[in-house]
């Protein structure tokens, strides 16, 4: 009995150990297509997730807590519309235009329009150990971030109709190109521009057209004469620091594998950041005499964003001493520049990922060491012909994010109002644009958080009774 | 009958809320309130940017109580709640009219 059963499974054993043989020739067929690498790919699925959570809730938060609270949801929809309008315009064409083929070093073509074409095989030259996709999905997170950073200097005053003109515009007119110059086989690229995961791109576009919309915008009403302080510091704080733990994906990941120099990112990011919080607390607390929780969150920014160029190029030892100077420095033109120039940047976009992101690109070209990658050898290291085309891409970056910004604004006001008039200030925009409120317990202004107390009617969209809440 | 209207710092409350207690007041109300007094405000520092805040947190007590009690109560909630320096605080007293308990209907000093 017990013999007959062996008999019968031994076809079947001899069927299972042919498998295995299968496999391995369906494997060598496969060897002439490029390997996908499974690390990298987890990797960079992985980062792209942590670039998402950068810009919800991360910014959002932070943004959010930093704005009154009259609008703190106007300031968070800012942020949450960037990734819903930007990530489909991404697909349809923002990819395409970005990293396609290039026409004549200043834009992608559309072969990659609806995202034909980009698929599971890797491409020939982005992230070559990973899908196609996985990179497309990598860039699309940053495509997002960067609109929605400079939202924060027109937060509190500018109507959502002609934000989401601008989101779109400004997406396709000023970061494709750009992205495409540094990132997509450019001139700047070619140039030898070096930035590694969008100083330039991200942070000096992002800052500049920040500061060129607030000014056309104007300031908000009151500026200067009523107090315009943040109506809830934990908010920023936790924003701040889903910054700092989301942008590990953005610098870390911008390796596009996970190796050594994904490592080297990952550090530097860390101890620059660190370093940054630390030196904008030693500054205020000397010149104004206090430790504050929002001068450490929003000097870690600084140092994020001054690393972010820097950060697949440089030593731990160079990347404190970028997050050193960036906090010093970003605190500088937040507390004392802004003052005395009067622009009324809402949430200090310009201030720290302006200021903070050109000191990057050029601590870029200081600091690069070929030992920490090939491909950026700075100043320190005997190239300082870096430093020049750092200065040119900087400059090229500010020209094109300021030209740019004003003609879109100006384009954009023509069609429909930019700025919410006084009377919508005065109430928030929360209201005014979105009929929301974030406390409604403050409706009444009672403590108890009780809608009866505020004369609200539950108004039916059947019927024309109105019920009593 | 009057009502004794006291402006306190918040973390005197409990000292005054025990001391009225041994002396026999158990009704009061309390609110969170802010005002400006001899008392200067603070300054803020929002990214290098001072702000001065002139309204200053305070808690306002009111009880009603019989005419014969008021001055023990005035002097019980000065001394429990008073530091000597600026920001103490002040007590205002009314006249009150009438008094209603809702759930009996009972009106006058017997609603108290």
């Amino acid at each position: 009995m017990k013999e007959r059963i062996l008999r019968m499974m031994l076809p079947a054993a001899a069927l299972f150990m042919t498998i295995p043989a299968l496999a391995w020739a369906e494997e060598a067929a496969e060897a002439a297509a490029p390997v996908i690498d499974t690390g990298d790919t987890s990797f960079v699925l992985i980062s792209a997730a942590l670039v998402m959570l950068m810009t919800l809730p991360g910014l959002a938060l932070f943004y959010g807590g930093l704005s009154r609270k009259k609008n703190i949801l106007s300031t968070i929809m800012y942020s949450f519309f960037a990734m819903v309008v930007i990530s489909i315009q991404w697909a349809l064409f923002g990819y395409s235009l970005s990293f396609a083929p290039d026409v004549g070093q200043i834009i992608g073509n559309l072969d990659w329009v609806g995202l034909k074409g980009v698929g599971f095989a890797p491409s020939d030259v982005y992230g070559t150990t990973i899908p196609h996709m996985a990179f497309m999905v990598f860039q699309l997170m940053f495509a997002v971030i960067t609109p929605a950073l400079i939202s924060g200097a027109f937060a509190e005053r500018m109507r959502f109709p002609a934000f989401l003109a601008f989101l779109i515009l400004w997406s396709t007119l000023v970061y494709d190109p750009v992205a495409h110059w540094v990132w997509g086989g450019g001139w700047l690229g070619t140039l030898g521009s070096l930035d590694f995961a969008g100083g330039t791109v991200v942070h000096i576009l992002s800052g500049v057209s920040g500061l060129v919309a607030c000014l056309v915008l104007g300031k908000r009403k009151g500026y200067g004469s009523e107090p315009m302080i943040p109506h809830n510091l934990p908010f920023v704080v936790i924003g701040a620091s889903l910054l700092w733990f989301g942008w590990f994906g953005f610098n870390a990941g911008s390796a596009l594998g996970a190796n050594g120099l994904a490592a080297s990112a990952f550090v530097v990011t860390h101890l620059a950041t660190a370093a940054a919080a630390l030196s904008w607390v030693v500054a205020e607390w000397t010149h104004r005499g206090k430790p504050t929780i929002l001068g450490a969150a929003t000097g870690a920014v600084a140092g994020l964003v001054a690393i972010t160029p820097a950060s697949g190029f440089v030593d731990p030892m160079p990347a404190i001493i970028i997050g050193l100077v960036s906090g010093v420095v970003c605190y500088v033109a937040v507390g004392v520049i802004k003052a005395k120039l009067g622009y009324d940047d809402s949430l200090d976009a310009f201030g720290v990922h302006g200021i903070g992101g050109t000191w990057g690109a050029l601590a870029t070209g200081i600091f690069a060491n070929p030992a920490v990658n090939p491909a950026g050898i700075g100043l320190l290291y005997g190239n300082p012909g870096q430093i020049t085309i750092q200065i040119i891409s900087i400059a090229a970056s500010w020209a094109i994010a300021g030209v740019g910004t004003l003609v879109i604004l100006k384009a954009i006001g023509v069609v429909t109002k930019l700025r919410a008039t006084d009377e919508e200030q005065d109430t928030g925009l929360d209201i005014t644009q979105h009929g929301e409120d974030a406390y409604t317990d403050f409706v009444s202004g009672s403590p108890f958080g009780d809608l009866k107390l505020t004369g609200a009617f539950i108004q039916s969209a059947s019927s024309t009774n109105q019920a009593k809440v | 009958m009057k009502k004794i209207e006291a402006i306190i710092r918040p973390e005197k409350l409990e000292e005054v809320k025990d001391a009225l207690g041994k002396y026999g007041i158990h009704g009061m109300t309390v609110t969170q309130v802010v005002g400006c007094g001899l008392q200067k405000g603070r300054v803020g520092v929002y990214r290098g940017h001072e702000y001065s805040i002139n309204l200053l947190p305070k808690l306002k007590i009111e009880i009603v109580l019989r005419d014969f009690r008021v001055q023990d109560v005035v002097d019980i909630i000065a001394e429990n709640s008073r530091t000597g320096a600026v920001g103490d605080g002040k007590i205002f007293i009314y006249p009150v009219e009438n008094a209603v308990r809702v759930r009996t209907g009972e009106s006058g000093e017997d609603a108290l």
